[in-house]
């Protein structure tokens, strides 16, 4: 191995390292309000209205929302981390700590997106162990479909927030996605219902919402079952992931948001 | 080989403002070099661009001979910076961000906590290592500045105001500190508004105006340049009125307070003799302004003229 490549790697593990630190020294504010949330989406939606629903897709109503309600957390958490930790560093001028050193752009995104991925698939797990306590049958249909559509949503949305996080200028700019797109496309996205209960019309309307795909996908690596084809979803997943890669280097390297 | 080469260098912001309009300086090996210049004069732009925290428009920048379109990243290596602002992020303790700050160089823990020992030693810092960063004063946050840029042993620091809100006590401890640094070979580039600290420092000075080199010569050299200079004298007693000097400028400003100004032909001695013959004791003396600081004042009225 190179002295360059070794001094890569190391400044790849300084970054993640910070990363993840970072959400781990405020745990209160980043590890326990999913838990605490999804807890309530069980107790109300499963538990006390979900029988009355009775089953959706051959399956529990609770047990048909946990794959959506794992997603969900693993999306806002995996895209919130990356927005607010990249724009931090741009709010206090610490990112002029990396900008000044000899790390390669793709270092910079790439410490950034394990610190977001990391969280979103900790989250996830967090969310996935609550479920349990609710509905300890549960079983997991296809284990490396599972994981594996979790870490692509997770490696999708830290992209998501990198760009967001590059153009925003105040606070304000880092909300407006999450508030305003994110969460209605979520809800919207096949969480707590199967598509095929909607009317025809609504049901092409909801196929223009890329939540739908990723949440569809992880429900069938949980539970088998699927509104959408999983394999044109995988790879619609792996063409904007990278063109999402590719744009946040073209960002990066001209220096957009982060140099003068 | 020079430190730092920088020629026809031009940034153009993208609100149209023309920050710098092709400039070109060379820094030696070992220099202790002031980079002055009035606020917005394009200091903190060239800066900013040696360090990659501005793109710019045009020209060239090679530190050590390394140009920085080739090979930034073995430029970096030979840099430090100390930037104007707080850069750093207020919640982490002084030893996390000294270390994290040399990952960021590649350079493996064990190596790292060993220099940050001995850097936060040097800057007093050590008894403060396990503090937010927030906690420190004004004063120990831009020593944290200084021993972030030394943690990867820079052949070149850059000093972007290194000294700006910091008390006198603590001013010069910092001079002596980065004088010590220059004399064990690390060159110097300093921008400071406090022309005094340039004087006592620099070798070297260049003075940049409206994104121009005005001037770039010795601090000798440039200090011969000065042709007058003001002095005050605290008179032992009262005059009522004020006697005549030939040839000299001298105005009262109260009775027991003289200020007189000398051209570079006329020596302070023949002054205090023509003092002596009139009788008047003096009982100190001082400079009204820094000589480069008027200097200087005249460098950018000059340029402001033209």
């Amino acid at each position: 191995m190179s002295n360059r490549t070794r001094e890569i790697l190391w400044s790849l593990r300084t970054l993640t390292e910070r990363e993840i630190r970072r959400y781990l020294r405020i745990w209160v504010q980043t590890l326990v309000p999913p838990a605490v949330t999804m807890s309530l989406y069980f107790v109300i939606f499963g538990s006390l209205i979900g029988p009355r629903i009775g089953s959706m897709n051959g399956f529990d109503y609770i047990q048909f929302m946990i794959p959506g309600l794992i997603m969900m957390s693993v999306i806002t958490n995996s895209y919130s981390n990356v927005v607010s930790s990249f724009f931090g560093v741009k709010f206090q001028r610490s990112i002029e700590e990396l900008l000044v050193s000899p790390m390669p752009a793709f270092i910079i995104l790439l410490g950034f997106i394990i610190g977001g991925v990391s969280r979103g698939i900790l989250v996830g797990i967090v969310v996935y162990l609550v479920s349990l306590f609710f509905y300890p049958d549960f079983t997991i249909h296809n284990l490396p479909l599972t994981l594996g559509v979790l870490v692509l949503t997770a490696i999708l949305f830290s992209l998501m927030g990198f760009i967001n996080a590059i153009f925003a200028d105040t606070f304000d700019d880092i909300s407006v996605v999450p508030t305003f797109v994110l969460t209605p496309l979520i809800y919207l996205g096949g969480v707590f219902y199967s598509i095929s209960i909607l009317p025809e019309i609504w049901q092409k309307v909801s196929l223009i919402n890329p939540m739908l795909y990723v949440v569809n996908t992880f429900r069938e690596g949980m539970l088998g079952v699927s509104d959408i084809d999983v394999t044109s979803a995988l790879l619609m997943q792996l063409f904007f992931i990278i063109i999402l890669t590719a744009s946040c280097l073209y960002l990066l390297k001209t220096g957009k948001g982060t140099r003068q | 080989m020079n430190a730092l080469e920088i020629s026809n260098l031009k940034k153009t912001y993208a609100s149209g403002v023309e920050a710098l309009k092709g400039i070109s300086l060379s820094v030696e090996e070992g220099d202790f070099y002031a980079l002055l210049g009035p606020n917005g004069a394009g200091k903190s732009t060239t800066i900013g661009i040696v360090s990659s925290l501005v793109t710019k428009s045009d020209g060239n920048v090679s530190i050590f001979g390394t140009d920085i379109d080739q090979d930034f990243a073995e430029a970096k290596r030979k840099l430090g910076v100390v930037a104007q602002e707080m850069n750093f992020s207020p919640f982490e303790k002084v030893l996390d961000i000294v270390v994290t700050q040399s990952g960021f160089y590649g350079i493996p823990k064990k190596v790292a906590l060993a220099r940050a020992e001995e850097v936060l030693h040097k800057l007093g810092l050590w008894e403060k290592k396990d503090l937010q960063s927030r906690t420190l004063s004004g004063g120990l946050k831009r020593r944290l500045m200084i021993a972030k840029s030394l943690i990867h042993q820079p052949r070149l620091l850059i000093l972007d105001e290194p000294t700006a809100g910091v008390d006198i006590e603590l001013r010069r401890g910092m001079w002596d500190f980065i004088r010590e640094l220059n004399k064990n070979g690390t060159t110097v580039i300093l921008t400071t508004h406090y022309l005094e600290e340039a004087e006592q420092l620099c070798k070297n000075i260049a003075i940049i105006d409206k994104g121009l080199i005005v001037e770039n010569t010795s601090m000798k050299d440039l200090l011969k340049k000065l042709d007058m200079q003001t002095f005050i004298l605290d008179l032992e007693t009262n005059l009522d009125t004020l006697p005549a000097f030939d040839g000299y400028i001298v105005n009262q400003i109260d009775p027991s307070t003289l200020r007189v100004a000398l051209n570079r032909d006329q020596s302070l001695n023949a002054f205090f003799e023509n003092l002596s013959k009139l009788n008047i004791q003096v009982k100190s003396l001082r400079n009204e302004a820094n000589r480069l600081e008027e200097l200087f004042l005249q460098i950018i009225k000059n340029d402001h003229e033209q």
